[in-house]
């Protein structure tokens, strides 16, 4: 009996729902005009959050294909803004200090880095790309592994051999398709043994391609490219996440300890660290999705409006009908009830469009711009809860307008 | 619910007891009903008559449970239906009262056996065999092969034959009819009408008729005559 009262009862719920969407079947370009500003508003709320959600993607990967917990540490006082010349190295971090920083608790492992453009001839073929002097531990700091080959040891570093391990674009460029192991290139006319080839890792987040280098030992550099004792950066690999910024006061402590900086003098040397910079360029992307979201919700607040002006105009269009459904029997609520439904039909059909067309955009710009946007599930599903709301709130004036209308009057209607 | 409405024996179906209505437009007070008494029996078929204006329809819509009256007491079954709700009053329309309309008022979007379930639909009991029931309405009114029909594709005669299955699929005691052959030429009016006497030989339905057609209104058993607001007399009518 009960169970028969609910089927009734959900019976019903259906024929209202076939009866609004009939209803709305028949005004088709008028409905389509109304629920516009739903399919916009939805559209873009989908389209923005889906962009930034692949930007801030972007920036991670390319952060974490810098390496993991990294710190770079970089000669010259922060006050300079980290420019460099670029001709020359400031003469501030050494060899030395790479070696004292090594011993720091918070520290995994780290390398000294000079990096150079140099010309690199093998055989007929020369090519200018960066040459990175750097330790042993290059591999673990920058999560960066050999396909070919293998790595320099730290025997070598220690003692300055003529190794490099060459990177992808660099070993196209000079090889083409050959084996470049084994292959002795010259550098500033030092003569060089090729003992591995780098995994390729594409572009970082300053649009350089990572794969154009030749890493040679931070010992052999110095010594016999730069021919100067000065490093252009230390890496450094903290032990966690969290230790990173532990290790980014171990080593201005240390530092300015090896350096003798007296207390009221700046450091003559700065620390970037990157899982913090990672988080404020995301936080940063976040807020601009947040901000482009909020925009484009705003459109579905003038979609609602829409959505309550045409209820206003169809309450009063059908006046007559209500008058009807008044004399035979239908109380307030199911006159409330009738134009809710239609109203929310309405504004979720908007919506279903709008997430369509936010897809749409969506797609179109990861297939013709760089970017590659996400489309969560989260901004969907939100996004048709707030279109619901925005029916169910604009429609409710409209409805209970219909509902409180006096049958004779609405039945004399004509 | 069902049970307060139950018809006792000696309790007319409906009694009015000086019934006014004034009508206010701005300072002005138009008294359309003054004191009207009326009582009918459960089985009756009443016609109304009375000039343009003598407040025919107003009283038809207060026994309608349409409209309340500004003064006086109308009891339907033996209740006072003074201090319903407008939900309440509502409810008695659909279980109890079914109207037609001199427009027909037939809703043009919904099909003709669409049209017929509504009041099934608003008294809850919507189910598989209310299709059943707006069925058998519709063949009472000899319109069972329409149904699919939508009320512009048929003509006025069987607009209004829709509307009285319409009045009766609730099996409704009480059928109220205002002109309902204004509309309608005197061969479809008279087969119209024929319905009426059906409905109320057959299904023992008390029919309230309000018309100008003395003809018409000959199709009743008793003619109340409206003049003014007031009811100047209520007569048997002989045949
Ligand atoms: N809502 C209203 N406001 C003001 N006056 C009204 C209203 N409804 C009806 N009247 C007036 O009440 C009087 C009676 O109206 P009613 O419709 O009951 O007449 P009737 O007898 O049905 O006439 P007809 O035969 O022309 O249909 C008329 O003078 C009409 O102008
Ligand atoms: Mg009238």
């Amino acid at each position: 009996m009960n169970n028969n009262k609910e089927n009734k009862v959900k019976f019903a719920f259906l024929l209202d729902l076939e009866s609004a969407y009939k209803t709305l079947l028949r005004n088709k370009i008028r409905s389509f005009l109304t629920i516009l500003g739903i399919i916009i508003g939805v559209g873009s709320v989908i389209a923005t959050v889906s962009i930034g959600q692949g930007a801030s993607r972007a920036i991670q990967n390319s952060i974490n294909s810098m390496g993991s917990n990294l710190l770079i540490i970089l000669p010259g006082s922060s006050s300079l803004g980290g420019i460099h010349s670029g001709f020359g190295v400031l003469p501030t971090l050494t060899l030395s200090d790479v070696y004292a920083i090594r011993k720091l608790p918070a520290v995994k492992t780290d390398s000294g880095m000079l990096g150079m453009a140099q010309q690199v001839i093998w055989r007929g073929n020369n090519w200018s790309t960066l040459i990175n002097g750097a330790n042993s531990s290059f591999t673990v700091i920058r999560a960066w592994s050999v396909v070919k080959g293998t790595f320099f040891t730290p025997q070598q570093v220690a003692s300055a051999a003529n190794v490099a391990v060459i990177g992808n674009t660099a070993a196209t460029e000079l090889f083409g398709l050959i084996n470049p192991i084994g292959r002795i290139i010259l550098i500033h006319n030092v003569p060089f043994t090729v003992i591995g080839l780098l995994s390729v890792k594409g572009f970082n987040a300053f649009g350089q391609d990572q794969d154009d280098t030749v890493v040679i030992p931070i010992t052999t550099m110095l010594e016999k490219i730069a021919g100067t004792t000065w490093v252009h950066a230390i890496a450094v690999s903290a032990k966690s996440n969290k230790d990173t910024v532990t290790a980014e006061s171990e080593i201005t402590a240390l530092l300015r300890q090896r350096h003798h900086i007296p207390l009221h003098k700046p450091d003559d040397f700065f620390v970037r660290n990157l899982t913090e910079l990672a988080a404020t360029a995301n936080s940063s992307a976040n807020t601009f999705t947040i901000l482009l979201a909020s925009i484009a919700a705003v459109s579905l607040l003038v979609g609602g409006i829409g959505i309550m002006n045409i209820m206003l105009v169809s309450v009063t269009e059908r006046t007559k009908e209500i008058g009807i459904r008044m004399a035979i029997g239908a109380k307030k609520s199911d006159i409330l009830k009738q134009f809710l439904i239609e109203s929310s039909v309405l504004s979720l059909f908007g919506g279903i469009l709008g997430i369509g067309l936010g897809f749409g955009i969506s797609s179109a710009i990861s297939a013709f711009s760089p970017l590659k946007t996400i489309v969560t599930t989260e901004p969907i599903i939100i996004s048709l809860v707030f279109s619901l709301c925005v029916g169910i709130f604009f429609g409710f004036y409209p409805a209970y307008k219909a509902s409180r209308m006096n049958p004779v009057e609405a039945l004399r209607y004509e | 619910m069902a049970n307060d409405y139950d018809i006792r024996d000696n309790v007319p179906l409906i009694r009015l007891e000086n019934i006014g209505m004034v009508y206010r437009i701005g300072d002005i007070a138009y008294e359309v009903l003054k004191g009207i008494n009326l009582t009918i029996e459960n089985g009756e078929f009443v016609s109304i008559m009375g000039a343009s204006g003598s407040g025919k329809s107003t009283l038809m819509n207060i026994l309608g449970c349409l409209d309340k009256p500004t003064s006086g007491s109308y009891f339907l079954e033996g209740k006072d239906v003074a201090g319903l709700t407008s939900d309440e009053l509502a409810e008695i329309r659909n279980k109890k009262i079914g109207f037609v309309f001199q427009g027909f008022n037939l809703i043009q979007r919904l099909s003709i056996i669409e049209n017929v379930m509504l009041p099934l639909y608003y008294s809850g009991l919507h189910s598989k065999n209310s299709e059943e029931m707006a069925m058998e309405a519709l063949k009472l009114v000899d319109l069972s092969e329409k149904g699919n029909k939508f009320p512009n594709q048929i003509s006025g005669g069987e607009q209004q034959r829709v509307a009285i299955a319409r009045a009766v699929v609730n099996n409704a005691p009480i059928i109220m009819a205002d002109e309902p052959t204004g509309n309608l030429d005197s061969v479809r009016g008279a087969d119209v009408m024929n319905f009426f006497g059906k409905i109320n030989a057959e299904r023992g339905a008390t029919i309230i008729l309000v018309t100008h057609d003395r003809h018409i209104a000959g199709y009743g058993r008793r003619l109340v005559t409206v003049k003014d607001g007031m009811i100047i007399s209520s007569d048997v009518i002989n045949i």
